[in-house]
Parts: C-alpha cells; sequence; structure tokens
C-alpha cells in the first residue's frame, strides 16, 4: 500500500483524515482507488477525466507531469502528495 | 637619507623610493594586516616580515627583479632586505623613512575603505563574525533593497528580521489599515495601532527595532498598473500576498524584471515556502500553471490560520532573502518546501522549469533545459 497525502483543502472530503493508503501500481490506479473510498475527491481533484491543472501530483517528491503523468508507477512504499495552490498568504 | 654603501642592498629615502616605484620597482609592505588596513602604498603587496621568506618565491619568482620594501620606519624592511639578499636577490631596496612621508610627498597611496561605521561594527557584530558574511556582506546588507507585498501575517516576520539585521530600505505594499482581528498573528502591529495604516504602524515598530532601517511606504493594492514601478528599485521581492490575481501579477512582472521573488503562503496548520529565480530555477507559473477554483483556495479570512504559521513561513521567507543578496548557500530555488504545523513535519518537492511557461518558457527565454511535461491521462 502506498501513502496519499491529502492537502487540508480536500481534508473534508476525506473526512478529515490528512493521509489515505491505497493499493495501485501507477498513479492513475491510486487516485481511482482513492475516489473509490472518497468518492467526492474525484470531482476536486480532476476535471472532464483529467487531472486538474491547479493540483499538482507527486510521487515522492517528483512532479508527475514531469515523469509518467498518470502512468508514473508507484512503489508500495511511496508516498503520493496531491498539491492544489495555496491561496493565501496573508496581508 | 640615501645610503650608498655597497652591501647586498641598498637604503634609499622617501623622494627615491617614490621615483622608484614609479620606474617599476615593485613594492612590497613588510608590516602587519592592521598596519596595512590603515592605509598602504597604491600597488603594494603586503608580506608581513614573518612570512617574507616563505613567499617570496611565489611573489617574486625573479631574484633580478627591482624590489622595494618597506615598512612603517625602515628596520622591519632592511631585515627582510637581508634575508632576500641570502635568498639570492640581487636588486633590493629599503625604504629607510617613516612611511606616513610617502603620502605627504606625493607617492601614491591607498586609503583604507570603511565598510561599516564603529556603531555599525557594534550593532552587526554577531552576523559580521559569520564567515560568510563579514563586513562585506554586512555593507551588502546595508545597501539592500527588498520589498515586501503585504505588511500583514508573512510581512511581520519578515520585515522585523530584516529590520533587525540591518536591511538598508525595506519597502512595504499594503493599503489595509490595522484590525483587531489581525492582532493575533500580525506581529508588526499591536493593540494601540488598531485603525492605524498597516505601513504607518510598520514603519513606527521598524523604526523602533533599527533607526538606521529606510522604510518606504507605498499605501496601495499592487495590480497589473503599478507591478513594474513598484518593484523595479528593489533587490528581492517577498510575496505575502492574499490572492492568486495578485501572485500572477507579481509573477510575471518579476519575470519581465527579473527580480527574484520569495513566496510564502499559509492555510491553518500548513505553510508552503519556496524562491522564485527568473530564468535560473521555475517561476509560479511553471508551478501552477492554473489558479483553482475559489472554493478550493479559500483566503486567511474564510479558512483560519495558526498564529505561529506566518511566524514559521516568513521566517524560512526571511531566511531567503539573506542568501540571494548575500549570494551564498542555496535557496528553495526549484524546491517547494512544506511544513505541517499539526504533524510537525517539513517535506520538500520538486519544481521544475515548465518551457511551455507564457512567463518564462521556450517562447520567451529559448534555452529552457527541464524535459517538457508529459501529456496527462484520462484517469
Amino acid at each position: 500500500m502506498s501513502t496519499v497525502r491529502i492537502p487540508p483543502v480536500l481534508r473534508e472530503n476525506t473526512g478529515g483524515s490528512r493521509t489515505v493508503e491505497v493499493g495501485g501500481g501507477t498513479v492513475s490506479q491510486v487516485l481511482n482507488e482513492l475516489f473509490s473510498q472518497h468518492p467526492s475527491l474525484r470531482d476536486r481533484v480532476t476535471t472532464d477525466g483529467q487531472l486538474s491543472e491547479f493540483i499538482n501530483v507527486y510521487v515522492n517528491d517528483r512532479d508527475v507531469r514531469y515523469r509518467e503523468g498518470l502512468d508514473t508507477t508507484v512503489g508500495p512504499d511511496d508516498t503520493i502528495i496531491l498539491l492544489p495552490a495555496m491561496a493565501g498568504g496573508e496581508r | 637619507m640615501t645610503n650608498e654603501s655597497t652591501g647586498p642592498f641598498r637604503e634609499v629615502g622617501t623622494d627615491e623610493a617614490i621615483a622608484l616605484a614609479r620606474e617599476g620597482h615593485r613594492v612590497i609592505d613588510v608590516r602587519e594586516q592592521s598596519e596595512w588596513d590603515a592605509g598602504h602604498v597604491a600597488g603594494a603587496t603586503l608580506v608581513p616580515l614573518g612570512e617574507v621568506v616563505e613567499r617570496i618565491r611565489e611573489i617574486a619568482p625573479d631574484p633580478e627583479a627591482p624590489l622595494l620594501l618597506h615598512c612603517a620606519v625602515g628596520g622591519r624592511s632592511g631585515r627582510a632586505a637581508g634575508w632576500l639578499a641570502e635568498l639570492g636577490y640581487t636588486n633590493l631596496v629599503s625604504l629607510r623613512a617613516p612611511i606616513t612621508q610617502w603620502k605627504e610627498r606625493g607617492g601614491g597611496w591607498e586609503e583604507p575603505v570603511q565598510l561599516l561605521s564603529p556603531q555599525q561594527q557594534r550593532r552587526y557584530a554577531r552576523q559580521v563574525l559569520i564567515p560568510e558574511i563579514g563586513q562585506e556582506g554586512q555593507r551588502t546588507l546595508l545597501d539592500g533593497k527588498v520589498l515586501l507585498i503585504g505588511a500583514g501575517g508573512l510581512g511581520s516576520p519578515v520585515a522585523l528580521y530584516l529590520a533587525a539585521s540591518g536591511i538598508g530600505t525595506i519597502g512595504l505594499v499594503d493599503d489595509d489599515v490595522v484590525d483587531e482581528s489581525n492582532l493575533q498573528r500580525q506581529i508588526l502591529h499591536g493593540a494601540d495601532r488598531i485603525g492605524m495604516r498597516k505601513v504607518d504602524s510598520a514603519e513606527l515598530t521598524l523604526r523602533g527595532i533599527n533607526p538606521e532601517t529606510t522604510v518606504v511606504k507605498h499605501v496601495e493594492r499592487l495590480g497589473p498598473d503599478n507591478v513594474e514601478r513598484l518593484i523595479a528599485d528593489y533587490d528581492v521581492i517577498v510575496d505575502g500576498t492574499d490572492n492568486f490575481d495578485t501572485r500572477y501579477v507579481l509573477n510575471d512582472a518579476a519575470v519581465r524584471l527579473r527580480k527574484p521573488v520569495v513566496h510564502g503562503s499559509i492555510y491553518r496548520w500548513d505553510g508552503q515556502v519556496t524562491t522564485f529565480v527568473p530564468f535560473e530555477g521555475p517561476c509560479y507559473r511553471c508551478m501552477y500553471p492554473t489558479q483553482p477554483p475559489a472554493e478550493l483556495a479559500p483566503a486567511c479570512s474564510v479558512a483560519g490560520v495558526l498564529g505561529v504559521l506566518p511566524g514559521i513561513a516568513g521566517v524560512l521567507q526571511a531566511n531567503e532573502v539573506f542568501k540571494l543578496l548575500l549570494g551564498v548557500g542555496d535557496t528553495l530555488s526549484g524546491r517547494l518546501l512544506m511544513f505541517d504545523a499539526m504533524g510537525t513535519t517539513f517535506d520538500e518537492v520538486r519544481i521544475w522549469r515548465d518551457p511551455a511557461c507564457p512567463a518564462c518558457g521556450a517562447s520567451v527565454a529559448p534555452s529552457v533545459t527541464s524535459e517538457r511535461p508529459a501529456q496527462p491521462a484520462a484517469v
């Protein structure tokens, strides 16, 4: 099982969980497994079946956009980080 | 004064020495560093007496080259000349006169460069001790100009540390006034400042910490029309804004004007910090090509934020500013540092320059080297 880190703005979709353990050998499989556990996440992370541009997905410290995208392989000890842009600073 | 003895070297007076130096004698100053620092012959080489024998071969490999040695009055240079004669040097002259005459009689002279006043040396003593800073680095900081976008949560710790450390000019862009709900985290401001413009409150606080720092107040909101004017005169920009529109506007202008931006953002218990150095590393648009919908990116005023969060992020931002100004160490360029105050964890991910970036990609800078992003597949 690999670990998906849930960013603060998406924790309401995971019942407050900061991490979710999922199986799957690719980013695509991991995300589908994640969406089956927490269905409301799908629309917040994807747009028309594609990863939303404003959400970066990392396998460990690597942005999957610069690897094989959703086909990027995921090992059982890997950490997947979902990272939407954070608005806020703060004047 | 001239001694025409037939010994292994000749002793001369000031006027002749100045003439010899002009004719091409290499001037070797055998005094100590502290004496040299107080002023020295222009073009001279410092080789303290205790190092002369050891270092002369590297400094003057040719034993027939004409050398003019001097010290304060002629004692040490005479000894040095004697030793060099024993080493086989044949064209030696030693100045037997107070070196103070050199300047009085029109010889080339270099005055010491005072980088820091005595008061500055005391104030910044702990920083000047650090090898990577020293007096020169402190001078650089004193000459540095840093613009903070926002004098609020992130701007507070940044401004406090920059001022305390002697950053010469701190610009503040903020058109807001201090609200009671700010005080839980915006430590530039206090209960007695409610209703005051944030830039005025910040100026009062920073003056108290360091009267030497110049605070430039820009009472306006950063936008497409004023961004280039606002950032043009500064060395480093610190982004502590509260919305995406401003962040993209700032990013694009900073890339155009090649200004490094130290980015910080915070949300409840989480923070992110990185540094964007235009054309050397990714920019904000490389990292986030598109801004998220509002419901995915609530502002602190809606979502809340822990008081120390901007403190942690802001101090990390200030750390980046020092390295950018001093040109030392490794910045967060190309890395996004994320911290989670709830778990007290720090993680980082790599961020890449995007060749397709509309701000800094191949269309504006043909030399972008990172790989083209893979096409996203369907989920």
